[in-house]
């Protein structure tokens, strides 16, 4: 025992943090389990030589002082949340020794989401979480792991399996999980179980510092402030009561076959990144475009039908072959449940001028693929707008005559292509060459990068050609 | 530069990356989910992180570490969630951490609904949780800005140590525009107080507890002193066609949009109105508005929500001159004709 009670250089000699004159001791009362445990850990990066690579985490309960007496880096955290703070900062940092440092309000209260996750993504880190039955640091409440029949300051009148439910055994719960590698649980009892935490202590860290694995030691203590106890008696307890309601020993053991977990991230240099993020500049024949250039384009559109119609893709074609030719554009979508099933439809608006609101109210163009958005957005199209509409769906005409109409049996045009799918691009062709908005090449040659489905851009043009046509035919 | 059409919410992450962020923590939500998508994609691939975490709690909590760990770092929700992050915000402002976490605004309050709404202004400007702390709130209108003021955002919480927010609603997430991409940053700032698990950083601490009320306070003020210095040199607001104008609109994110081309139609009516549109929300842009005031017949504020945006331009007009509200909710955007309806009514009063 006696390099435990040596202090560990992994320790401040002095505790300059500590508010008031006493720089030397602990905060923690005499008999505390917290401050055991304090001394163990230390002890254990002291050996193994990684007190510099260690991030101490301390919670909120009474060991949130930890930062007085490690010398490591430090963090202080919210409550219950340390496992979190953990994968932060071990993801940034792999080579460091995590430590996430817990007491039973803290880990298996408020912050039993956040062990449960960590633990199951297997965070290579350690977690001590300290299991002393009552709410220390806010004065002796019941804690998830108080004991039936427990009298604290809120089951005053001991808990009851009726009123609180059972003590919760985590170790138990952690064990059940795939990732964690060793699970156990051990107490600060006597000389002996205290050595025996001592081993427990060593091997969970080593276990980090080696393969990156993830262990939970729940380390039964005592409070003895709270239990109102002499801190011998409450060791007793520790020893003849704790560890009678919550079984020691290892939960789960896996660290033999553990492979070593690389937490290394790729290295992407800065000379590749507009690479990786897919950031190619689109190239564009200035020539073909030119005819465009002095266009007063000023098309605001809205294009309606059934989810599953392409009505959204119809929309970014048409913007972003607006973008390749110079022109301002924008693309707003319906969003949320309505897309589910039922009907989608999206604003698109291209124009020579600045963009002001991306809502398209009243189009000046509207594509209606589907009856119930030609009844719903027929009286909202300008005077002397334009409106396209499938006639191989749609079972009326619009009954406006002050706008201009096409009529296009879209759907049909495509099925004869071979795929229904394609409508949607058999309008983009229509209304390019309608409008003369855009130069049809320019169009073709594009449709390849703006498509996300490789496969399809093949039909796709062939469905643009088959609108053009169709436009080209009436006008005849 | 590369220029590319994407969504608002696909912008802001190619941006971070390019500012420097390799570290991406979130859980998902409507209209945001699409920040978590791209996230996804591109963050391992860029040499970075992403977790979804288990809930929004986790995540700013994550943040909260990998800041600690000295990366940038960030984080995207929408009303409910960003409710759930607040504790871990407030410990973030507390420590000093530098962090950027996107607000795609839906409706509300509860569950409401994915609408584009404004309403989390108060939480999200006026700190939202315990303490005396504030933000950095920048407020895009645009996909560009999304990506803009996403870059700016890392910029600015790394050089005051402080939680920058990108405010904006469902619309301006939802849509795609082209934006222009610049060169990746060449490398982040040093930062000599974080923990990384080396001897150098071994002495140092993170943390926001300070038991000692005259040691809080020291550090209550500094944070205050902080907060000044951002009031003093980071206001940032865009005027439209204000420099004549008897009527200033004022509004931000979609609502700047319209309001422009609200100014534009009532300009060709030969109606001399001009739009302020605050990029900063805090800090609030004072120093135009107070100038503007001066030459102005009235203020008329529009938003898309319950007078949260008014309540600090009254705040700063202090009866000067009149200031007037125009505003829908849950979910609804107000229209060109609604506002410019608005604008005749009150030139009729005044
Ligand atoms: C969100 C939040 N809720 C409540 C508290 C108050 N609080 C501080 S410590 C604590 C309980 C700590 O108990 P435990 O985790 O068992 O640690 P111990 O003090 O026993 O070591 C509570 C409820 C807090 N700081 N934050
Ligand atoms: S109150 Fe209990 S847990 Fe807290 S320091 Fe004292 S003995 Fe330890």
């Amino acid at each position: 025992m006696n390099n435990i009670l040596k202090k560990s250089s992994s320790f401040y000699d002095v505790y300059e943090r500590r508010p008031g004159a006493d720089k030397l001791t602990t905060t923690y009362c005499p008999g505390c389990g917290h401050g055991v445990l304090h001394k163990l850990i230390a002890e254990a990066l002291d050996d193994f030589g990684v007190r510099d690579k260690t991030i101490f985490i301390s919670p909120v309960g009474c060991s949130v002082f930890a930062f007085y007496y490690f010398h490591t880096g430090n963090v202080q955290v919210a409550h219950g949340r340390a496992p979190a703070v953990a994968t932060g900062i071990k993801r940034a940092h792999p080579h460091s020794v995590v430590i996430s440092y817990q007491g039973d309000g803290d880990l298996a209260a408020i912050g039993i989401a956040e062990i449960m996750h960590a633990a199951n993504r297997g965070e290579g880190i350690t977690v001590f979480f300290v299991n002393n039955a009552i709410y220390g640091m806010t004065g002796g409440q019941m804690a998830p792991t108080t004991l039936i029949g427990q009298k604290t300051m809120t089951t005053p009148r001991g808990r009851t399996v009726k009123n609180e439910g059972f003590p919760i055994c985590m170790s138990e719960i952690i064990a059940t999980l795939k990732a964690p590698v060793f699970v156990e649980r051990v107490m600060i009892g006597d000389t002996k179980s205290t050595m025996h935490t001592r081993q427990t202590v060593r091997k969970a860290l080593k276990l980090q510092i080696e393969k990156n694995a993830f262990t939970f030691i729940e380390v039964l203590a005592a409070c003895p402030s709270n239990m109102k106890m002499t801190p011998s008696r409450s060791k007793q307890w520790v020893k003849e009561v704790l560890a009678d309601n919550f079984p020691l020993g290892v939960k789960k053991d896996i660290s033999e076959e553990f492979e070593p977990k690389d937490l290394s991230r790729v290295v992407v240099k800065n000379s590749e990144l507009h690479d990786a993020l897919n950031l190619e500049t689109a190239k564009v024949d200035s020539e073909k475009i030119a005819p465009y250039r002095e266009k007063m384009i000023n098309e605001e559109i809205k294009v309606a039908g059934f989810g599953g119609q392409g009505v959204l893709s119809l929309g970014t074609v048409l913007s972003e072959m607006g973008m390749r030719h110079n022109y301002e554009v924008s693309w707003l979508p319906s969003y949320g449940p309505e897309m589910r099933g039922g009907t989608a439809n999206c604003s698109v608006k291209i124009s020579k001028k600045k963009i002001g609101s991306p809502l398209v109210a009243n189009p000046t163009v509207l594509i209606a693929m589907n009856r119930p958005s030609l009844d719903k957005f027929e009286h909202d199209v300008i005077s002397g707008g334009l409106i396209v509409y499938d006639d191989s769906l749609i079972d009326r005409k619009p009954v406006r005559d002050d706008v201009e109409v096409i009529a296009i049996p879209a759907t049909k045009l495509a099925d004869d292509l071979g795929n229904t799918k394609a409508a949607n691009m058999v309008i983009v062709g229509a209304l390019i060459e309608y409008k003369d908005l855009m130069s049809q090449e320019v169009v073709l040659e594009s449709l390849g990068d703006v498509l996300k489905r490789k496969n399809l851009v093949e039909l796709n043009q062939k469905a643009i050609i088959r609108g053009a046509e169709f436009i080209k035919n009436l006008k005849k | 530069m590369a220029k590319q059409f994407l969504k608002g919410n696909e912008a802001v992450v190619k941006g971070a990356i390019l500012a420097g962020c390799r570290a991406y923590y979130g859980y998902p939500i409507t209209p945001a989910s699409e920040i978590a998508h791209a996230a996804a994609m591109y963050m391992p691939i860029c040499g970075g992180t992403f977790i979804q975490a288990e809930s929004e709690v986790a995540a700013i909590n994550m943040v909260y570490g990998a800041a600690s760990a000295g990366e940038r770092v960030m984080t995207a929700s929408s009303g409910p969630g960003i409710s759930l992050k607040q504790e871990g915000v407030s410990y973030c402002a507390g420590s000093e951490l530098p962090c950027v976490i996107v607000d795609i605004v839906r409706g509300g309050p509860g569950l409401g609904n994915i609408a584009p709404e404004q309403s989390d202004y108060n939480q999200v400007v006026k700190g939202g949780g315990h303490g005396n702390y504030k933000v950095i709130v920048l407020a895009p209108n645009s996909v560009q800005e999304m990506c803009d003021l996403g870059m700016l955002a890392f910029d600015l919480a790394d050089k005051y140590r402080n939680p920058v927010y990108v405010l904006t609603d469902g619309f301006i997430g939802q849509m795609m525009e082209p934006v222009e991409f610049p060169e990746p940053i060449e490398k982040i700032p040093e930062k000599s107080w974080v923990v990384k698990g080396t001897d150098e950083t071994s002495n140092n601490l993170i943390t926001s507890i300070e038991l000692d009320p005259d040691d809080l306070e020291r550090h209550n003020q500094k944070l205050q002193q902080k907060y000044a210095i951002v009031k003093e040199q980071e206001q940032r607001a865009e005027e439209y066609r204000t420099d004549d104008a008897e009527i200033i609109l004022i509004g931000y994110g979609i609502v700047s949009r319209i309001l422009q081309t609200v100014v534009d139609k009532l300009r060709e009516e030969g109606v001399k109105a001009g739009m302020l549109r605050p990029i900063t929300l805090f800090p609030f842009p004072t120093k135009s508005m107070t100038k503007l005031a001066k030459s102005a017949k009235f203020f008329l504020t529009v938003e898309m929500s319950n007078g949260q945006l008014v309540d600090d331009v009254r705040l700063i007009i202090e009866g000067k001159i009149p200031v007037y509200l125009y505003n829908r909710m849950g979910g609804n955007v107000p229209s060109i004709k609604e506002i410019h309806d608005e604008v005749m009514k009150l030139m009729r009063l005044s």
